[in-house]
């Protein structure tokens, strides 16, 4: 029986691992925070003011229809967020970087964010659309489910003291939680349709929209994206600051004993 | 068989407590860890059994050897004496628990619910868990914890013959219990927070 | 693994509530509903299997954090982390007994609860039915649940926050089979579906949740 957590041996990936390294992560995310910064406020600005003040209003929808530049994107982001955590998770759980397991830490907060905006802005959208604010649509509750398995992820979070033992069972439940969420999705499918036959309330944004509205709305999507890469680089930042400050703290409670 | 540990350091949240222990049990061996509170045996001993992973170093013994006492009994209070010792001795495949119950002096009390023992008595039938299970090696964790004299004797003979019969035991303990043992005080061992990490604990990197 | 299995059903038996507790709130939840919604047969027949389901979740839901808790309190997670029992058939024991003190009482109930709420013929079965393939799914993703946060203090509220969501494909399929089979319409595919749930739940989540409780003693 033999354990040594020493580092890995040297492989081609190594320029990639060296980034978990939360010395070298700091430097590098240093550097790298006023470029993803002035990109993120360059997208966001061109893209909503493009898509809110430079765009027709359409015919059947009036000016609602452009809540789409921020609608769209969120919800593709928490989607998305929930993938690069199940990544993350995976990475800690395989290689053991500090970095990783925090960084799926602090994209949670975002994730869950940008899922209550995409619910909350799906609402608005949805009362002169459809006529009500809430549709059990199978998106929209696809999105709820969603929704609680970031709040039930964050508060495992909280609730153990021990990071690491922390950071290993939040991973474990990201891995079988996304499993549960695919499910869900195909359940959610099946049980709408079972309810009213065909005739879905969603409306498909990719192929209703046409140019007009397409090109705003893409770099609203690179806006989003960006904006995540910088909160996620914020927050890992302050993750990796207090677990510096949780290890200096514990070192001193030893040396007192 | 043989317990050999060299180079061990365990860690507590993350912090190693004891750094570089070696040590040896043969069959036959008793072997008392000594140290002041909170220094780590409980860390060791729960490393050795392998409920959590060393940080460093390497242990070596021969598979499905130990038996692990610890603070807690693990009795269930709604269940009778024997159905608490019956139980960890079909998962041990054993089977027998009539030696084990006169060995710890508990036959009068074999129909009485865990709930009605007294702390001491309580120990006692924890101990006798580790006569059933038929492991050469017990791993103890303060085995005397509530035990009056008699029965602390009545312990101390257990081991005595557990050890003669070929077996070993590796007992944290505060008390003297007359066995003729080698000790291990593990204070100098204590892991020195300030020093260089060894490669790979925790939260070196964030250091 | 069978001693295990007896231990912890002759426990369930002896502390009380292990029987007892889930069916009663089953039993209270099928009452209260007619209060709620009113006595119209229709209706409640129409909206039974939901409930029997949703209450049957949530009966299950009661007493999950009592799977691991009390032996990790008492330590004999501990020893029998020790012993020579794979943990992952530990857990799927652990969860079997479970299973067998509420999961099985909800299911041959709820045939009866179900004429509590004006349920007709073919109803009671497809209650039946769904429910014996749909529990064990319940039982075994509750106890990954109660593997996850076995040494945190209030971990109970945490429980049920961290399994509703796990619960979901299986509440819908469930419920979406038995509506189905009341209704007289085909409804192969939920069936399969919880069935399936079922299955890989028992197949792969005794890993993840020995893997949690590992991490959990360490």
């Amino acid at each position: 029986m033999t354990t040594t957590r020493t580092k890995q041996a040297n492989d081609r990936w190594n320029w990639l691992w060296e980034w978990a390294n939360p010395v070298k992560f700091m430097s590098l995310s240093a550097r790298a925070l006023p470029w993803v910064t002035a990109i993120t406020v360059v997208t966001l600005v061109v893209g909503l003011v493009w898509g809110f003040f430079f765009t027709p209003e359409a015919a059947k929808f009036g000016s609602s229809v452009k809540i789409i530049y921020v609608h769209v994107p969120s919800a593709m982001m928490a989607i998305n967020i929930w993938v690069m955590m199940l990544v993350a998770s995976l990475i800690w759980l395989v290689r053991r970087h500090h970095v990783s397991a925090l960084a799926a830490k602090a994209a949670a907060l975002v994730g869950v964010v940008m899922t209550v905006i995409a619910l909350i802005t799906g609402a608005i959208w949805g009362e002169p659309m459809w006529g009500t604010y809430w549709a059990w649509d199978p998106r929209l509750t696809s999105f709820l489910v969603l929704f609680l398995f970031y709040l039930g992820y964050m508060a495992l979070w909280a609730a153990i003291e021990d990071p690491d033992t922390a950071a290993d069972l939040t991973s474990v439940l990201a891995i079988v939680g996304s499993v549960f969420a695919l499910l869900s999705r195909y359940a959610v499918n099946f049980w709408n349709q079972g309810l009213h036959q065909g005739a879905s309330l969603s409306l498909d944004a990719e192929e209703n929209v046409s140019d007009v509205y397409w090109q705003p709305l893409v770099i609203c999507l690179v806006g989003f994206v960006a904006l995540f890469v910088l909160l996620l680089l914020v927050r890992t930042r302050t993750e990796v600051r207090k677990r510096r400050v949780h290890a200096l703290e514990m070192r001193e409670r030893m040396s007192d004993a | 068989m043989e317990l050999r540990v060299e180079g061990l350091t365990v860690a507590r949240g993350g912090v190693p407590v004891l750094e570089g222990l070696g040590f040896s049990l043969k069959a036959g061996e008793v072997l008392v860890l000594r140290g002041p509170n909170g220094s780590g045996k409980t860390t060791l001993l729960r490393t050795l059994a392998g409920l959590q992973p060393p940080q460093a170093g390497e242990i070596s013994l021969p598979p499905e050897t130990i038996a692990y006492g610890a603070h807690a009994d693990g009795l269930k209070a709604q269940l009778t004496v024997t159905e608490n010792l019956m139980f960890w001795a079909r998962v041990y495949g054993t089977g027998d628990i009539d030696a084990a119950l006169s060995r710890m002096n508990l036959v009068s009390l074999r129909d009485r619910p865990a709930a009605n023992l007294s702390a001491g008595q309580k120990r006692r039938l924890g101990l006798a868990r580790l006569l059933v299970t038929g492991r050469p090696i017990w791993l103890l964790d303060e085995p005397t914890v509530s035990l009056d004299t008699a029965s602390v004797g009545l312990f101390a003979d257990c081991v005595r013959a557990h050890v003669a019969d070929g077996g070993a035991a590796l007992i944290a303990t505060h008390i003297d219990l007359g066995l003729e043992a080698e000790i291990l005080d593990v204070t100098p061992f204590r892991a020195d927070p300030d020093a260089a990490r060894v490669q790979g604990a925790f939260d070196e990197a964030f250091l | 693994m069978i001693a295990l299995l007896m231990r912890d059903l002759r426990l369930s038996v002896r502390a009380g509530g292990g029987f007892g507790l889930g069916l009663a709130f089953f039993l209270i939840v099928t009452v209260l509903v007619p209060f709620g919604v009113g006595p119209e047969a229709e209706i409640l027949a129409r909206i039974a299997p939901g409930i029997l389901w949703v209450g049957a979740l949530l009966a299950c839901l009661l007493s999950l954090d009592r799977i691991f808790q009390l032996d990790f309190e008492d330590g004999s997670l501990d020893l029998l982390a020790t012993a020579p029992v794979p943990m992952e058939g530990a857990v799927a024991i652990k969860a079997l007994a479970h299973w067998l003190v509420t999961g099985l009482p909800l299911t041959l109930a709820a045939p009866l609860f179900g004429g509590l709420m004006s349920m007709q013929a073919p109803g009671h079965w497809w209650m039946f039915v769904t429910l014996l393939l749909g529990t064990p799914a319940l039982s075994m993703i509750g106890a990954f649940g109660a593997a996850l946060t076995v040494g945190l203090k209030r971990g109970g509220l945490l429980l049920s926050l961290l399994v509703l969501p796990l619960y979901v494909p299986t509440l819908i399929f469930g419920a979406e089979a038995a509506a189905r089979g009341m209704a007289g319409l085909a409804n192969s595919t939920p069936l399969l579906m919880v069935a399936g749930i079922t299955a890989g739940s028992v197949a792969l989540l005794p890993f993840a949740a020995a893997a949690a409780l590992r991490i959990n003693l360490r």
